[in-house]
């Protein structure tokens, strides 16, 4: 698979909650919710995409900001749930 | 209930066929008659729908041969009592209509004749003498009036499409109202979706005399101060005042010389109404109701209970799959804006099926959610006040999910995720917008699609900061409920419920809305109530269900409220996909156009090929950009490249 989880996931978000549109940079750790990038359907769109491209299953109380609302911490959740990457991938 | 258009200012070429042309575009509105005068110095036209004074109400209207002519639109509901009173005063009238009223009452008083008109009304009075041309809008923008210049003359109208008759009115796209509406879902008046065409705003005056054009307020929406002491203590006894006031304010919109029936939508307001209005007439009252095939937007089994219940003569109009997109257009014709929902056009239909069935006015129950705070999003403020005095609770914001039982997304969400996506915490709780900062911030992101060139123009602009610069001295002072309620009620109401989804979609098939709970009396009465009264805990527009006791099935009475929604993009998918949907969404039609990204349009219009798009920000952008696309193409016929335009 191509491309770290980081990029990965930024590619799927550019992609599906962005609809391409590369003008406005996604800053690793800037808010995905209060940069109006995703809202209360988009976050379980985040999570079948998490849980199909990564293999992993996210119970339901790992669906939380604190795992999801940025790029770090959506590589820094995913890593750990893998052992793949570390948070500076 | 009419449509009408004028012009101030001398030298008007060919003023009689001009006139003749600016009543055909609004022909919709006033089937029953038609009407010119070119007067010296000023011009008026009129198209009427007969429904009070059917035999000598033929307007535009003079007195004295000439001296006041008058071309109105509208009603005024306590005009029986205002020519009793004329009369007693040595007033002689021609007609037993409304119309007559205002044209005595204006040469009594002057301007100040509006304070003692209770009515949805728009009009313009032609002072001959003091060569006057004197302009007037109902208090809360019930009945519309759009008004331009050309050179030094002043041109008005009940519809933009009136104003585009006239030679020199040009129709371009204001990018500034399209990001109001794109945040705000209308635009702020005096501004409209056209540029340099402008809105008179609701309980404002127009003067034009003596080549100066003066506008101003005389009546606003106000609240007392949050704390202040209120004479409103006895629940029962302002629940029996409330009663009395709207059964006299739907008794006043029963006056007509044909029949009135009302909407019935399942919910409190409408069934309200209805129930008072049945026993207001001796006949059987005529219901309209619109079904939806979809489960999640039906509320057929509620509408027939309370028809049922209070034994109308119920009809509906079925709205499936296809019907939403057949009538989009046409939809937006009359809107004369883009809208970011489908709403109206439900509306549309049933506005059909009501004139099919032979009626011409309808009574609503559109205005109690303003009046009594009755929309989520009043819940919703006071939710999140809750929880910002709590930050981290993990308790508290789980009652975000009781306001929204019919938002899938939501349901399945954390706490810590609801907390964050309506805001809590976030927003300071002294911003003047703050219980609508949540929505604005919802539909803003379906800026998103906006092209480079529509950014370039819009760069530092804030639509928000516009809306807040807009407010009253006092706003600060009021109760947070209050002020929630006077942005509702003073943008939104006028700017889109009672335009877009009202008087538009009411007036396509020459239809009269009365709004009893818009009544100023009531709207005034409502205005000192505590708050608590209103939104009670979390229980909207509990002083109503008190007053309104007795009149409904209890299960009706007690029914949580369920928003008036359709079905958005879905609307545009199978039987919906018409070929003037493909081609407004095409790369090539938007990169003409210019407002939008055609790269960024056509993922959407995938996606949404793919799979129904579920998500607020994504069918808000759909509807919006679709409706965008259509309104350049009707009012400019996509010639113009809206940005360069700007």
């Amino acid at each position: 698979m191509a491309g770290s989880i980081k990029d990965q996931v930024r590619a799927f978000i550019v992609e599906n909650f962005l609809f391409g549109d590369t003008s406005a940079q996604i800053d690793d750790d800037a808010s995905l919710i209060e940069n109006d990038v995703i809202d209360s359907t988009g976050v379980l769109e985040l999570v079948a995409f998490i849980e199909e491209r990564f293999g992993v299953t996210m119970a339901d109380a790992e669906i939380v900001p604190a795992n999801l609302d940025s790029l770090d911490r959506i590589t820094a959740f995913v890593s750990t749930k893998t052992g793949k990457e570390s948070l500076n991938a | 209930m009419c449509g009408f258009g004028g012009y101030f200012g001398a030298g008007v070429s060919e003023a009689e066929p001009l006139l003749r042309r600016m009543a055909s575009a609004i022909a919709h509105r006033g089937p029953d008659e038609r009407g010119t005068a070119v007067l010296d110095g000023a011009g008026l036209c009129h198209t009427r729908l007969s429904i009070v004074g059917l035999a000598d109400g033929q307007q535009p209207m003079s007195l004295d041969g000439g001296r006041l002519t008058i071309a109105f639109n509208g009603e005024i509901f306590n005009y029986v009592e205002l020519r009793e009173a004329l009369i007693a005063r040595g007033r002689t009238f021609r007609t037993a209509s409304d119309t007559e009223v205002i044209l005595h009452l204006y040469d009594e008083k002057g301007p100040d004749c509006l304070a003692d008109l209770n009515g949805d009304f728009a009009f313009a009075i032609w002072d001959a003498p003091r060569r006057r041309m004197f302009l007037a809008r109902d208090r809360m923008g019930v009945r519309p009036l759009f008004y331009t210049s050309v050179g030094d003359r002043l041109f008005f109208a009940s519809e933009v499409k009136t104003l585009l008759q006239v030679p020199g009115v040009e129709a371009e796209m204001d990018p500034f109202a399209l990001d109001q509406m794109f945040t705000l879902w209308a635009p702020i008046a005096p501004r409209t979706a056209f540029k340099n065409i402008h809105e008179l705003e609701p309980g404002h005056m127009m003067l034009v005399e003596e080549g100066r054009q003066a506008i101003r307020p005389y009546w606003s929406l106000s609240f007392p101060e949050h704390g202040a002491p209120s004479r409103h203590t006895d629940e029962r006894a302002v629940a029996e005042e409330l009663r009395a006031l709207l059964t006299d304010a739907t008794r006043l919109r029963m006056r007509a010389d044909v029949p009135v029936g009302s909407y019935l939508s399942g919910g409190l307001d409408s069934s309200v109404i209805s129930a008072l209005a049945a026993g207001m007439t001796p006949e059987i009252l005529r219901t309209f109701s619109v079904a939806f095939e979809s489960a999640e937007h039906d509320e057929s089994a509620f509408q027939n209970e309370v028809a049922a219940a209070l034994g109308t003569m119920h009809a509906s109009v079925n709205c499936g799959d296809g019907d939403i997109a057949a009538v989009f257009p046409d939809v937006i014709r009359f809107t004369e804006r883009p809208i970011l929902r489908t709403a109206p056009a439900p509306l549309f239909k049933l506005s059909a099926l009501v004139r099919e069935r032979g009626l011409k006015v309808v009574l609503t129950g559109e205005g109690a959610d303003e009046v009594f705070a009755g929309y989520d999003i009043f819940k919703e403020a006071r939710v999140r006040r809750f929880c910002a005095r709590q930050p981290g609770s993990r308790m508290r914001p789980h009652l975000f999910r009781k306001l929204y039982p019919y938002l899938p997304g939501l349901k399945q969400q954390s706490a810590e995720y609801l907390a964050a996506f309506f805001g809590a915490g976030a927003d300071s709780l002294d911003d003047p917008l703050f219980s609508h900062k949540p929505r604005m911030r919802a539909t803003g992101a379906a800026k998103l699609f906006f092209s480079a060139q529509l950014r370039e123009t819009l760069a530092g602009y804030d639509a928000a900061e516009e809306l807040a610069s807009r407010l009253p001295q006092e706003f600060p002072r009021w109760h947070p409920l209050h002020q929630a309620q006077y942005l509702e009620s003073r943008f939104l109401l006028p700017g889109y419920i009672l335009s877009s989804q009202g008087d538009r979609m009411a007036m396509a098939h020459g239809i009269e809305g009365r709004f009893p709970f818009l009544d100023h009396r009531l709207v005034e009465f409502a205005t000192t109530l505590p708050p608590e009264m209103k939104l009670k805990g979390l229980v909207e527009k509990h002083i109503l269900r008190e007053a309104t006791k007795g009149l409904l099935p209890e299960s009706i009475l007690r029914r949580t409220k369920q928003p008036y929604r359709a079905p958005d993009s879905a609307s545009f998918r199978g039987a919906g996909e018409k070929d003037y949907v493909r081609e407004a969404m095409s790369a090539e039609k938007l990169a003409d156009c210019g407002l939008f990204n055609p790269a960024s349009v056509s993922k959407l219009f995938a996606k949404s090929r793919q799979q129904p798009l579920s998500g607020f920000r994504d069918n808000a952008a759909f509807v919006g950009i679709l409706s965008s696309q259509l309104w350049l193409e009707t009012f400019t016929g996509s010639r113009i490249r809206a940005v360069e335009a700007a």
